[in-house]
């Protein structure tokens, strides 16, 4: 019977023969530095070999994670035995970059926001094909949520939709009243009787999104980009503070640092939950995005399909929804949300999202490179 | 095997560790940082490989890189300046000090334990608009409304001194703690008074630990992109803001980095400037 040996006590004997003059010295650091090479070489391949014991996780941290892990990840390890290593990112933008640096496999599962970023992935190469048969869930999932990622994949899907919100506007009644909010909806960003008390996230999207919006355009089509940036440069003169997660969102808000910004509906419930006093509104046009659970390519599928499946049963996902506060993916006319979910901001009972308003991905990629580096200068003061 | 010829290669293998960590971990990224930025964004973010100049030629040639890098420079000179006034007569109490001297450095490198994002953003409990400053202020009823101190450039230079004061105070320490104090004696007994002999004879002779001081204080406060997004405002970006930009909110790496080696060849021109002058034995000993 042969006995299986680990590196440990291989490297043991190499030694022991070295020590005892049968190996020179030469022969003994090149066959330790060969075995180091190797491991090495091998080591960004080791997804592909291994077994499943592990599944890693990237989102937006804050309750969203804490929903994810209670409601998700802790009960589908304690069903699997697959483990759920959670990580997590401030925005698209900084995850893409680490998963670009990454090796594949390193990375596994992506809460992504937007179709754009999907669509980013998908023209990076990272996109890989889900078997939905191994998906019953997806069943449940709105039919529209689910059409928009097939469109960029030919038909295939890398990602199961998850949920939904907006980016609207928040702002402190103690300090603006309700009805100044609906006087001047967007415009109360750009504007000069809350200078120093305006906040903004630092992301390009958003950015031109509401520029848009004060400017009186169209957000997936506008005709007069000069004027956009015109906003955009009111705004930053007038604000604050730009904040870059939502954490620092909640913070600045529940301090009272700023009293109007837009923000992420699930966040602003978050802290209505928690007893202050701020309102949201979505104005016309509002910034309406979808969340997707992605599976980068190089991922070990069977492993990560199961997750999604169990992260889209309707008890799992209802549970994440009540704790993210955005509302899920599932379709209000196939399954019965509860109590709670229909008094989330930007939920849909109708299940069509009619009356949100999506950013184009072609249009907003198409932007991308000139409008992200554009808004790094003006954001500075140019 | 000579004596000779192994007493030769002795120093080699002793450092060969440490040769190994730095080619690895240095010198082999800065040449894949060199390559990249000849390299191109794609429109999808991917990169074309290839010799181009166009990062470059920008990283160059647009005004508002450089303008950036001159408020840059000028943050950083503040924030040394303010950490040499500081901690200067911080660390002449220190090196002066009998019997409790180990405490005193104990006590001095104590915020180094604590994470310095966390000990940046302590700073957003003191001097927020609801904060500790504010709050004891209008307690006592200096003011009625709180008053805005955060996010602004002052509060950066701020986060700067608080991170890099330690730094300054050590290496003053080190010089200081050289001195042999029978000089200040000498010279009391010539009839100098303790700030004659002081400004004559202890500063001059503190001087290398100053500059070294300085150096590191220049050098790691240019450098730094975490103060400035944490405390700074929408206009308070500094240089190394935009290579994180470029790198991570554009995926232009190429772009960031050739913005990256712009900020390494002018922090290293520096250091150049201060090792044909001062020379790195100062440095070292207070990084000691």
């Amino acid at each position: 019977m042969t006995r299986k040996i680990d590196d440990t006590t291989r490297y043991e004997r190499l030694r022991e023969r070295y020590m005892n003059g049968d190996l020179d010295r030469r022969s003994f650091l090149g066959l330790f530095g060969a075995a180091g090479a190797a491991y090495g070489l091998v080591t960004p391949y080791r997804a592909f070999a291994q077994s499943v014991s592990q599944v890693r996780f990237d989102g937006w941290g804050g309750v969203v994670s804490e929903a994810l892990r209670a409601n998700a990840f802790d009960p589908f390890t304690a069903k699997t035995g697959i483990e759920v290593v959670d990580g997590t990112f401030g925005g698209g933008d900084e995850y893409i970059s680490r998963v670009k640096a990454s090796q594949p496999g390193e990375y596994n599962i992506a809460h992504l926001s937007g179709v754009f970023d999907y669509a980013r992935y998908h023209g990076l190469g990272l996109t890989t094909k889900l078997n939905e048969e191994r998906i019953p869930n997806l069943q449940y999932v709105i039919p529209k949520l689910v059409d928009v990622f097939r469109d960029i994949t030919d038909g295939s899907l890398s990602c199961v939709p998850y949920d939904y919100g907006t980016t609207g506007l928040a702002y402190n009644r103690k300090y603006i009243s309700d009805e100044e909010m609906q006087e001047k909806g967007a415009k109360i960003l750009i504007d000069e009787a809350h200078k120093g008390k305006i906040g903004g996230w630092s992301d390009w999207r958003t950015r031109m999104w509401y520029a848009s919006l004060q400017t009186g355009q169209d957000p997936n089509g506008v005709t007069d980009e000069e004027a956009c940036w015109d906003a955009v440069r009111a705004h930053r003169d007038l604000a604050l503070k730009y904040w870059g997660s939502g954490a620092e969102l909640m913070s600045l808000l529940a301090e009272e640092e700023i009293h109007v910004t837009e923000g992420w509906s699930g966040r602003i419930y978050a802290l209505q939950e928690q007893g202050h006093d701020i309102g949201y509104m979505d104005p016309p046009n509002g910034f309406g995005w979808q969340e997707c659970m992605f599976v980068i390519k190089g991922s070990p599928l069977e492993a990560c399909e199961e997750l999604l499946n169990f992260m889209l049963d309707p008890a799992t996902s209802i549970a994440v929804a009540e704790g993210q506060s955005y509302p899920p993916a599932l379709d209000p006319q196939k399954v019965d949300l509860g109590e709670k979910i229909p008094t989330l901001p930007a939920f849909d009972p109708t299940g069509t999202l009619s009356g949100l308003t999506f950013a184009d991905p072609d249009y907003w990629n198409g932007h991308e490179a000139a409008w992200s580096k554009t808004f790094g200068r003006v954001q500075k003061g140019y | 095997m000579s004596v000779e010829a192994r007493e030769a290669r002795q120093p080699w293998i002793l450092l060969a560790p440490a040769i190994s960590a730095v080619t690895l971990l240095l010198l082999v990224p800065l040449i894949f940082i060199v390559v990249y930025s000849f390299w191109l964004r794609t429109a999808t973010g991917a990169d074309q490989v290839g010799f181009y100049l166009d990062n470059w030629q920008e990283a160059l040639t647009d005004r508002f890189y450089r303008d950036i890098l001159f408020s840059t420079l000028r943050i950083a000179a503040i924030t040394t300046i303010v950490c040499a006034l500081m901690g200067y007569p911080a660390a002449y109490f220190i090196a002066r000090s009998r019997g409790n001297k180990v405490i005193l450095l104990l006590l001095l490198m104590l915020p180094f334990w604590i994470s310095y994002i966390i000990r940046t953003m302590s700073w957003i409990n003191i001097l927020g608009v609801s904060g500790a400053l504010n709050t004891l202020l209008m307690s006592v009823g200096i003011i009625g409304e709180p008053l805005n101190m955060l996010y602004n450039e002052t509060t950066v230079i701020l986060g700067l001194v608080h991170f890099l004061l330690p730094f300054m105070v050590l290496n003053v320490f080190v010089s200081l703690d050289g001195i042999d104090t029978n000089l200040e004696d000498a010279a009391n007994s010539l009839g100098a008074t303790k700030w004659q002999s002081f400004i004559q004879v202890t500063l001059p002779l503190s001087l290398p630990g100053l500059a070294a001081g300085g150096l590191l204080c220049f050098v790691l406060g240019a450098g730094t992109y975490i103060t400035p997004l944490v405390l700074g405002g929408p206009r308070d970006a500094m240089f190394a803001n935009l290579v994180f930009e470029a790198i991570i909110t554009q995926l232009n790496w190429p772009l960031g980095s050739a913005l990256s080696l712009m900020l390494l060849v002018v922090l290293g021109a520096l250091v150049m400037i201060y090792n044909r002058y001062l020379g790195m034995a100062q440095l070292m000993k207070g990084l000691g």
